[in-house]
């Protein structure tokens, strides 16, 4: 119902929760636990606080090139929370919140982008892929992994995100076209950020909307308001049905904007007036979701302000930790190479190594 | 024991993987239904299913990245290019991700799964069906690269790669997918990959190849009767059996590589400095690369150019022999 009302040729965007935080579409708001919703916005919370650390440090030469979240988190925690816990989760690379929700640590993430790869092994039971840098190549992992999940029948789903920019690349289509092929439970969020680094989507992109990119798929697609966390929560649970039903993949865009830089070698300004940014500071997804807690009474600024400060520390606790974690071993630059050490990776590590051993390190 | 081709030998090596483990599943364009282009995968879709055994759309990125997700859940894909000269679109995926996916999550995930391509000259083919690329897939670390000469090494080796808990590129030597007939187990059974096979031993001269060369060599070498040649079959090019070449290398103090691949960064160069490394003052004479030009592989007319006979080998053969360090 809800993929028929909003079909993207109506070129209508599904909004729940206005940039106010109060409600537009009384009958579609869904039906959220207060745990769940709770989880939603302390994670929120605390991805903000990272995420702005994060690029902090980075100014104080602490930390090295990351990808600021800063204005997308409601994209990514609408769409983590209406998955179950046995789903799977493929990411690009600018989804720390949804991370942070499927039990990715904030001290993983953080050593990743302090540049070491044990910042990629998450904890065994934490069906997450490790970030994905070329633009686009999740989409056929993720269908991947929704083609094993139905062959098997494990009732898995898989949740990939990508940038308005990824919809460009022949990789995505490959994968949407593959996952459409076969049916498979597959659900991809397109963060629109408005830009790919310094290009505007309009620029680059025809189509009138990117979930009307569905259409030739063959399969439902829909425009969501990303800043607003109920909306995205309802598109992805639906789309989850869908999945789980046998009724193939979805495409969700979520609209939302990157406040910061593309990473923090990128400069915006180059780029884009401040008035845009200043608008789109307005809908700042923590602004609404905060007040539709209150109101709702779940929440308070008295509690607001105890978490703000907790998980400002947590934040702290976790760098000071990767801070401490110093270099990586030689011997693990080659172990993970193949299963077992070839002769020759042998041969040229231990040639090293007494390098090292003759003339000290 | 049955009399097999190297594509039967690979067809009975799929089915068998796939009767004893439920998690393979083979796929690829025309793979299912049909059986491959070649027939490789002939029967399989009818015994095994269509969820095991499918036809794709052509999207080789897809192919391949999909392959990627099945193996961190849990299947093992056998996936075909349908020739190696058409694996570019999926070489991203096998670049930036099957060769990385172990080292990038530092061992929490690995893909136990297999590319599968047809390839080389000699076809008479159209552009793009004769290619031999060997290099782009040996360059790249955390692949293995196996390519088979005979039908026991085909299905031996097949299954190997397809227990492997690495990604194996398994090129085959589609000139002789129906060449000749060898005697194989009927049984299951594993060649091991990473280690050459001496196909013929002698004392004179060492010389390695692989795929369909192995067999121009062995013919060449009626030609060349008073020359005692150890043939090493390198079967894997990565990660290579430097071992076996080495010890060769010390015996017969002579080496001709022979290889279809171009020549210029060819899998020679590495063999080459190799021998250089390990075995440099038991050379008696400079050692000897036949490879491909470094020219795009003609079309059927002026393809004779560049496929590499036997005569042509025997002549190399000859001169390296006369050679004196």
């Amino acid at each position: 119902m809800l993929f028929k009302d909003f079909d993207p040729l109506k070129e209508e965007m599904l909004q729940i929760l206005d940039q106010k935080g109060n409600i537009v579409n009384d009958k579609l708001v869904p039906k959220i636990k207060k745990a769940t919703l709770m989880k939603m916005y302390k994670t929120m919370v605390l991805g903000r606080i990272a995420d702005d650390k994060a690029v902090q440090f980075q100014r104080q030469g602490r930390m090295l090139t990351y990808a600021p979240n800063h204005g997308q988190e409601a994209a990514q925690l609408g769409s983590i929370a209406a998955m179950d816990d046995n789903d799977w989760l493929v990411l690009a690379f600018r989804e720390l919140n949804a991370m942070l929700y499927k039990g990715v640590t904030l001290e993983q993430s953080y050593l990743y982008w302090y540049g070491n790869e044990m910042g990629a092994k998450y904890d065994e039971d934490v069906k997450v892929l490790p970030i994905n840098v070329p633009i686009g190549s999740q989409i056929n992992h993720a269908a991947g992994i929704a083609y094993a999940s139905k062959l098997n029948k494990t009732g898995e789903v898989a949740l990939a995100f990508i940038g308005d920019g990824g919809t460009s690349h022949g990789e995505f289509h490959e994968g949407m076209s593959f996952a459409a092929a076969y049916d498979l439970p597959m659900i991809v969020v397109i963060q629109n950020n408005h830009y790919a680094i310094s290009t505007p989507r309009k620029k680059v992109i025809k189509s009138k909307t990117l979930a009307q990119k569905a259409i030739a798929y063959g399969i439902p697609g829909i425009q969501v308001d990303g800043n607003d966390p109920l909306a995205m929560y309802l598109a992805v649970e639906k789309a989850r049905e869908r999945a789980a039903n046998g009724d193939g993949p979805t495409l969700i865009e979520a609209v939302t904007y990157r406040m910061g830089p593309h990473t923090t070698s990128d400069n915006p300004k180059l780029y884009r007036e401040d008035k845009e940014v200043q608008e789109w500071a307005k809908k700042d997804p923590l602004i609404r979701f905060k007040k539709y807690l209150i109101d709702k009474k779940y929440w308070s600024n008295k509690k607001d302000e105890e978490l703000q400060e907790t998980s400002k520390k947590e934040v702290l606790d976790a760098f000071k930790k990767v801070e401490k974690s110093g270099l990586v071993d030689l011997e693990d630059i080659f172990k993970y190479t193949y299963e077992k050490l070839t002769p020759n990776l042998e041969k040229q590590m231990n040639a090293y190594k007494k390098y090292l051993d003759e003339v000290g390190e | 024991m049955a009399v097999k081709t190297i594509l039967q030998a690979i067809n009975e090596a799929l089915d068998q993987s796939m009767e004893k483990d439920d998690s393979v599943v083979v796929y690829g364009e025309d793979v299912g239904h049909e059986g491959g282009v070649f027939r490789t995968t002939a029967g399989l879709q009818k015994k095994y299913g269509e969820g095991r055994v499918f036809d794709t759309p052509i999207a080789e990125a897809a192919i391949v990245g999909s392959a990627v997700g099945m193996s961190v859940n849990g299947l093992k894909p056998v996936v075909e290019m349908q020739f190696s000269g058409f694996s570019l679109p999926g070489y991203n995926q096998v670049v930036a991700h099957v060769a990385r996916f172990r080292n990038r999550s530092r061992g929490k995930y690995h893909l136990p799964m297999v590319v599968r391509m047809p390839y080389g000259g000699g076809v008479r083919a159209l552009e793009h069906h004769s290619e031999s690329l060997e290099t782009l897939y040996a360059h790249i670390p955390g692949l293995k690269l196996v390519i088979p000469s005979t039908p026991y090494d085909a299905k031996g080796l097949m299954m190997a790669a397809i227990n492997d808990a690495d990604p194996v590129i398994f090129m085959e030597p589609k000139r002789i997918y129906r060449a000749f007939k060898q005697d194989i187990p009927e049984e299951p059974y594993e060649v091991e990959i990473g280690k050459a096979r001496i196909a013929k031993e002698g004392n004179d001269v060492t010389i390695i190849a692989w795929g369909a060369l192995v067999r121009e060599v062995e013919k060449a070498m009626k030609q060349v009767d008073d020359i005692d040649a150890e043939i090493i079959d390198l079967r894997t090019i990565s990660p290579m059996d430097t071992e076996t070449i080495i010890k060769s290398i010390k015996k017969t103090g002579r080496v001709l590589i022979v290889h279809e691949a171009y020549k210029s960064f060819g899998p020679a160069a590495e063999i080459i400095s190799r021998i250089n490394e390990e075995a440099f003052f038991y050379l008696e004479a400079a050692p000897k690369r036949l490879t491909g030009f470094d020219v795009t592989i003609p079309l059927p007319k002026g393809e004779h150019h560049f496929i590499i006979d036997p005569k042509q080998i025997a002549y190399e053969l000859k001169k390296l022999m006369a050679e004196k360090a």
